[in-house]
């Protein structure tokens, strides 16, 4: 296409078309009407001025009979720029006046009439018109007084004239400002299109120009920046979460291979062929784990796992949870304390209890005092109270509220953010087992759930703490999205 | 590990040959009977005629999937108890599969002890007594009535959840039951721990029951679960 062919496609060259001919339409009529009310009011003024003449002459005639009838007329009609006179008698001589000749029959008819005439002194044959008004007077004579139209005829011109400028300008005026307007939209346009085309082709960094004006098109580029830099993310995040699957699923098939391989390799005894093997469905049983909780994670953020949602206690979650972690955080030096008020949520259960375990989970790994950290002033209970864990659930205005707070290092603020991520053990824990998922799947949790998963500081340690929204909104929500689940619900 | 006699009849209904023959032969080896039919068609005909006491269903088959095989099934009166395998994990497909009518659910990959442990359980409910008011092995007496355990003359102090795992573990006396049976059955929760937190539990209802006694009965099964009973085979 053509640079121009592209111009007058033009959404803006198109409107600017359209608007010309309306805004010509519109002078048009203007001086249309204009043309015609001046034209209106000339032809009163004159008909005023020739009737009042006419009365005017009619009483001189009354009064001084034809003599004062004629030196009046003979008298006016030498004034420069003098109406038009004339006079004539029964038989239909001129005896007065300054008209040299008449159209046919304007004399027989009483009354207006519109005429072409010449003057007697005017040499020339030009073609002049006027309005004249032809009058009877006593004993025959008959009595004509007209004006020129000369100045109606000018006055239409200067208007007609007027008109075609106007339309000229307005033509000039609005094309130029529709090229114009239209290659600054298409210039813009042409911007957006080539870094579209450059995201495209896969430079997903490439951003909209914005100009300053805060236009349409500025808001347009705005959310589209903003839609890219989603994208951006997602597809950043992709490519961690997919980075990290290849480490974090490879290193464990790489470790079960080697090993399967060595024992293949080392004609062992059967207990070393033994030890092998399990060791092998040890590994493979760690990638299951890593697996599922890849999936549940996938499931709970593209919001799959909606269904399956009903009522139930936070509380009652809280304390399950409690008990079935009790026993393991005792074997590990630890203890669970649990404090709940009845706490109403609507939600899945099964994996609202989840993402609790791995929360306490983390705690009881992760959440034992740093020996340096005690102070050594401190008596035997405060390192008592740094070796328990807290799970609460409460509720706090229109969320409801499930943490787990240790007393160990606690993570960095600046980590914490991080530490949510899919497979992120930070680097203090690298050594520990387990599949870097847990905060991550909590995370899920809570998002499915329309809350989140925040992360406090506990001075020391670490209060993790998943937000739901209480159970009406969750319940309004739900209703709204799905209605079979509703009616499950109701 | 056996079944008991007479032989327990088994239909498999998968549709990988590798897997089917793989079950089929292990299976056989702990003296099951075990029938294989590839496709959903095959299984509900085979299921219909024969006289099973467990059907495993793969949920993904072709021609008809797991789950309308054992609506259809179930819609015909047959109550066989079915153990569904299926490689969709998550917790609302197991529900859906025991909605649809099935008894037991074992995501995919599974062990063969996790599967052959939920088979017996499944098989001897199908078949086995009315459950009883109490349970015995050896010297050890769980009253599900009055909550009391004993052993010999002594009462045992149990907490309540620990009364419901041995209520567990000695309804199944004499078969395996794996961590994760407990811990959907007494627990009630259908996710995978990443810690040992159920051997925990049985270390400390162990510490209980077997603590000063010459026998244990409380026995763990290396790369299965546990299982109570009396004396050493």
């Amino acid at each position: 296409m053509t640079a121009f062919g592209k111009l007058i496609r033009t959404t803006a060259f198109r409107l600017t078309l359209a608007y010309l001919f309306l805004f010509a339409l519109f002078a048009a009529s203007l001086l249309g009407y204009f043309a015609w009310n001046t034209r209106r009011l000339i032809t009163e003024q004159i008909t005023s001025t020739v009737n009042a003449e006419t009365g005017e002459i009619g009483d001189i005639f009354g009064r001084r009979g034809l003599r004062g009838l004629v030196f009046t007329i003979e008298n006016r009609a030498l004034r420069p720029g003098a109406n038009l006179y004339l006079v004539t008698t029964p038989t239909g001589q001129a005896i007065a006046g300054n008209v040299g000749s008449l159209g046919p029959g304007v004399m027989a008819t009483a009354g207006w009439s519109e005429t072409a005439y010449r003057r007697l002194d005017e040499q020339d044959n030009a073609d002049h018109r006027a309005l004249v008004r032809v009058s009877e007077l006593s004993g025959g004579f008959r009595l004509l007084i007209g004006r020129d139209l000369e100045e109606r005829k000018r006055l239409f011109g200067i208007v007609v004239k007027a008109a075609q400028w106007s339309l000229l300008v307005v033509v000039v005026l609005g094309l130029g400002g529709g090229v114009f307007v239209a290659r600054r939209v298409l210039r813009r346009i042409d911007a957006i299109t080539g870094t579209t085309q450059r995201i495209m082709a896969g430079d997903l960094s490439g951003r909209l120009p914005v100009g300053r004006s805060g236009d349409e098109l500025d808001r347009l580029a705005e959310n589209l920046n903003a839609m890219l830099e989603r994208i951006e993310a997602l597809m950043t995040g992709l490519k961690e979460v997919s980075d990290n699957i290849a480490h974090d699923l490879k290193t464990p098939l790489t470790r079960l291979r080697n090993r399967a391989e060595e024992a293949l390799a080392k004609a062992g005894s059967e207990v070393e062929y033994r030890h092998a093997l399990e060791r092998t469905i040890e590994e493979s049983d760690g990638l299951i784990r890593t697996f599922n909780a890849l999936l549940m994670i996938a499931r709970a953020e593209s919001g799959q796992a909606r269904g399956n949602m009903d009522d139930f206690d936070a509380a009652e979650v809280a304390n399950g949870i409690q008990e079935l972690y009790e026993p393991l955080a005792e074997e590990d030096g630890m203890r669970l304390r649990v404090e709940t008020v009845p706490t109403p949520l609507h939600g899945n259960r099964e994996l609202i209890s989840q993402a609790l375990a791995n929360l306490v989970e983390n705690a009881i790994k992760y959440g034992k005092p740093a020996p340096s950290a005690q102070p050594l002033s401190a008596g035997a209970s405060v390192g008592m109270d740094s070796r328990e864990i807290l799970i609460e659930a409460r509720r706090e205005g229109d969320q409801v509220l499930l943490s787990v707070t240790d007393h160990g290092p606690g993570i960095p603020e600046s980590d914490r953010k991080h530490a949510v991520e899919r497979f992120v053990r930070l680097e203090a824990s690298r050594t520990q087992p387990g599949s870097g998922l847990g905060l991550s799947l909590a995370s899920a949790v809570a998002t499915l759930h329309g809350g989140e998963l925040r992360l406090a500081d506990a001075h020391p340690g670490l209060t993790a703490i998943l937000a739901i929204p209480a159970a009406t909104g969750v319940t309004e929500r739900i209703a709204a999205k799905t209605p079979d689940v509703a009616q499950k619900v109701a | 590990m056996s079944a008991t006699d007479p032989q327990m009849r088994l239909l498999i209904i998968e549709d990988d040959r590798e897997s089917a023959d793989y079950l089929a032969k292990a299976f056989r080896e702990v003296g099951y009977v075990a029938d294989l039919a590839a496709d959903g068609e095959e299984g509900l005909a085979l299921a219909e005629s024969g006289d099973y006491d467990v059907l495993v269903v793969d949920r993904m088959l072709p021609k008809r999937d797991g789950l309308s095989l054992i609506g259809a099934l179930r819609e015909k009166g047959n109550r066989t108890p079915v153990l569904i395998l299926s490689a969709l994990g998550q917790v609302d497909d197991r529900i859906k599969g025991l909605r649809a009518g099935g008894d037991d659910y074992l995501p995919k990959p599974y062990s063969f002890a996790e599967l052959l442990a939920r088979v017996e359980v499944l098989s001897r409910r199908h078949g086995g007594p009315a459950e009883e008011t109490t349970y015995r092995v050896g010297d050890l007496e769980l009253d599900r009535l009055s909550h009391r355990v004993t052993r010999g003359k002594e009462e045992l102090t149990l907490q309540p959840r620990e009364f419901r795992l041995l209520e567990y573990l000695m309804k199944h006396a004499g078969q395996v039951v794996t961590r994760t049976m407990l811990l959907e059955n007494v627990w009630d929760y259908h996710f995978d721990p990443q810690t040992n937190v159920i051997d925990v539990h049985i270390s400390r209802l162990r510490s209980k029951i077997d603590k000063g006694f010459d026998r244990p009965l409380l026995h763990t099964i290396r790369g299965a679960g546990y299982m109570i009973r009396d004396g050493i085979r």
